[in-house]
């Protein structure tokens, strides 16, 4: 009895130095984001590692869930009469949910691995020490770079996945299905408002773009050296980012959304 | 303590300290004892000098510290008792600004390179002197090449890192080692793993460059033959980390130390058991003795 | 991959991003449909009740947007609601126009409609509409409906008259 109270203890105690030691290392990666701003260069290499290569996976993301959500909505506001707002329901599913979550959740698994194999195997192959007795703080030139390309990434990225959506839904809802496009556009320009809707999907991929950049080069860095332990820091990339996003979408939908 | 004048060109500033010039050790390691955490300690009680200009090798079976203590040299962990002195100065790991001084003028050659792997051979060996230093791009294409030269891989410079051989990736991080003309150079297990050609190379190079720039080198290795043939002076470790015998090649070739002969004869039994502690085998087989 | 090729690419990335934001924000939403920095000017009105009306519904008359509700606040000495309205400034409204507060289809969002008047002078910018009709509350309603109810069913026997 007195064992698993134990055990229970040092686990909680073990997770609350964990938790404390992402903090520090996030303070470090803030510290050093200004410095890495100046070597804009490297930045940018990044931003096309993450960002650009990212793109593929998104825009299909989009055209499919924007089809896919045309069909499904048709169905349900038909028996409403309400049909001619497919486009309204489509955009806003989109830009205030869909978009920021789904290309949060993609972008975990897409970038977020990446990011953690390469940490983690740079630190596995002494890369990391070789900079640092080199005089280079690797914090600075490797990972805080690595940090503003992602959190500069995803609000472009959710913005193409609603952006790309919502054509999929007009393809769908106009050319397939026959509605109105005048009425398809307007009733969504009616409805949509730019700086509630539009703009609190873009603060939500941002704080996203965040939280998933941060957990990815976390666990990189703090990876086992081996092939076991890489491959388990990206399982966690993944896992931990993904329950993070899913768990501030809720926050932050109660803190934009609610008042209606 | 004096302070030469501020330098004006774009190389890294050097700062000498003319009083200390005297003493010919570079590194001194005071009875230093260290370990990651405090139940088990790498090393005990070990103290060690390196002479300037000259090559010096830490030998020792694996697990007894060695690489450990370079890293002590860089001051990348505090030692839990002891001092490490670096040219007359106490290496303490919480100042950042002495430490990013010393690491100036120290290069280390890891065990496989640890060379970027995202940057061709070219960028690998400038990324010293495009960090350090304010140099014009010619300049550090002529620097960069000319390191390349020495090495022998000049002709490898656009290369990426993935296209490179495990022998030739040690020589280019060699080269970038001593981009910024370093007073130490370290080599982390420099022969492991090669061929005799590779190692014959490896050991010339090193020897030349000793001599020719005047740094100090420090090896860490477990290759005695290779070892014994260029270096000036050696320390043997054992397991627990502890130092059990230094002096030079020939001196050590004639100890009669039992862990010393096991070591450089490569005797399978001696003062290193060659079986894992077990009960007798009679009781294991379930034989009666 | 070289320096200029990944800065290309990475500059194309930014732009599509940029497009996807301003087709957003114009196609897919209000920020073109109403120009609020062009020539505009304010009028005032007050209501007992504005019901479900909020800040940037529409103001229309004969049902094409003039305007939009730019604040809603009580008056703290009437305690009516008081309603500013942004006015497109192509367009003037005699001065004895009303505001009313309607609903757009049965159960949709509610707007201000201007029912223009026939006086030959227009509203000044930051006039108040003297006209105002309040929104219609679902319980008032009904309220009025059974109070109604139960006086014809008083009256019924005396008159012997049924709606």
């Amino acid at each position: 009895m007195t064992g698993t109270i134990e055990g229970l203890g040092r686990f909680a105690l073990r997770w609350l130095c964990a938790l404390g030691h992402a903090a520090f290392f996030f303070a470090d990666l803030l510290r050093f984001a200004p410095a890495a701003l100046r070597r804009f260069g490297l930045v940018v290499t990044q931003v096309h590692a993450i960002g650009n290569r990212s793109l593929v996976i998104i825009l299909a993301s989009g055209l499919a869930v924007g089809f896919v959500l045309a069909l499904q909505m048709y169905y349900a506001l038909v028996t409403y009469g309400a049909a001619e707002s497919l486009g309204l329901v489509v955009n806003l599913s989109l830009v205030r949910e869909l978009g920021p979550v789904v290309t949060a959740l993609l972008f975990a698994g897409r970038a977020g691995t990446s990011l953690t194999a390469e940490i983690g195997l740079m630190k596995a192959g002494e890369q990391l020490a070789a900079m640092e007795l080199m005089a280079v703080d690797p914090r600075s030139r490797v990972l805080a770079p690595r940090f503003l390309a992602g959190i500069f990434s995803m609000p472009l990225l959710a913005v193409l996945f609603s952006a790309i959506g919502i054509i999929g839904a007009y393809v769908v809802a106009v050319l397939l299905i026959g509605i109105d496009a005048g009425n398809f556009w307007s009733i969504m320009q009616d409805r949509v408002d730019v700086w509630r809707d539009v703009g609190n999907g873009i603060v939500k991929s941002a704080v996203f773009g965040v939280i998933c950049t941060f957990v990815a080069l976390y666990q990189g860095y703090e990876t086992q050296a081996t092939p076991e332990g890489v491959a388990y820091a990206t399982t966690r990339t993944v896992v931990i980012a993904s329950l993070a996003v899913l768990g501030t979408d809720f926050v932050l939908t109660a803190l934009m959304f609610s008042t209606a | 303590m004096r302070q030469s004048p501020p330098s004006t060109a774009p190389w890294p500033a050097v700062r000498r300290h003319p009083t200390r010039l005297s003493s010919d050790l570079l590194i001194e390691i005071d009875h230093v004892t260290f370990g990651y955490d405090l139940s088990r300690m790498i090393l005990n009680d070990v103290s060690m000098a390196f002479r300037r200009g000259k090559v010096t090798a830490i030998l020792g079976g694996s697990g007894c510290g060695k690489t450990t203590l370079l890293r002590l040299i860089g001051g990348v962990h505090p030692a839990n008792q002891g001092r490490v002195v670096f040219d007359g100065e106490l290496v303490d790991t919480r100042d950042k600004q002495q430490l990013y001084r010393l690491r100036r003028r120290l290069g280390m050659l890891f065990q496989f390179g640890a060379l970027f792997t995202d940057l061709t051979v070219f960028e690998n060996v400038a990324f010293p002197l495009r960090e350090h230093s304010d140099l014009p791009e010619a300049m550090i294409r002529d620097i960069v090449l000319m390191k390349l030269n020495a090495v022998g891989l000049r002709g490898a410079a656009p290369l990426r890192i993935s296209e490179v051989s495990g022998g030739m990736a040690r020589r280019i991080a060699l080269a970038r080692a001593i981009s910024l003309d370093p007073e130490l150079i370290m080599y982390d297990e420099p022969f492991a793993g090669l061929d005799p050609i590779s190692m014959g190379v490896t050991a010339n190079l090193i020897r030349k460059l000793n001599d020719t720039t005047g740094a100090t080198s420090l090896m860490v290795s477990h290759d005695v033959q290779e070892c014994f043939a260029i270096c000036d002076y050696a320390y043997l470790m054992a397991a627990g980390g502890r130092v059990v015998a230094h002096g030079k090649p020939d001196e050590l070739n004639r100890s009669e130390i039992p862990e010393v002969r096991q070591f450089i004869r490569g005797e399978p039994d001696g003062p290193v058991r060659f079986h894992y502690p077990a009960p007798p085998l009679a009781e294991d087989l379930g034989v009666s003795a | 991959m070289n320096k200029k090729s990944i800065e290309t690419l990475v500059g194309l990335f930014v732009l599509l991003g940029i497009l996807g934001i301003v087709f957003l924000a114009l196609k897919a939403a209000n920020l073109g449909s109403f120009n609020t920095s062009g020539d505009s000017y304010t009028l005032n009105a007050r209501f007992d009740n504005i019901g479900g009306l909020k800040v940037r519904a529409p103001v229309r008359s004969a049902g094409v947007v003039v305007g939009r509700v730019t604040s809603i606040s009580l008056d703290p000495k009437t305690f009516q609601g008081v309603v500013s309205l942004q006015v497109d400034g192509r367009y003037h409204f005699p001065r004895d126009s009303a505001a009313k507060i309607l609903t757009a289809g049965l159960l949709g969002d509610q707007y201000v409609g201007i029912e223009p008047g026939g006086d030959d002078k227009n509203f000044a910018p930051g006039d108040t509409v003297a006209q105002t009709q309040s929104a219609v509350v679902l319980e008032n309603l009904i309220g009025q409906f059974l109070t109604g109810k139960a006086a014809e069913a008083a009256d019924a026997p005396a008159s012997g008259a049924s709606k």
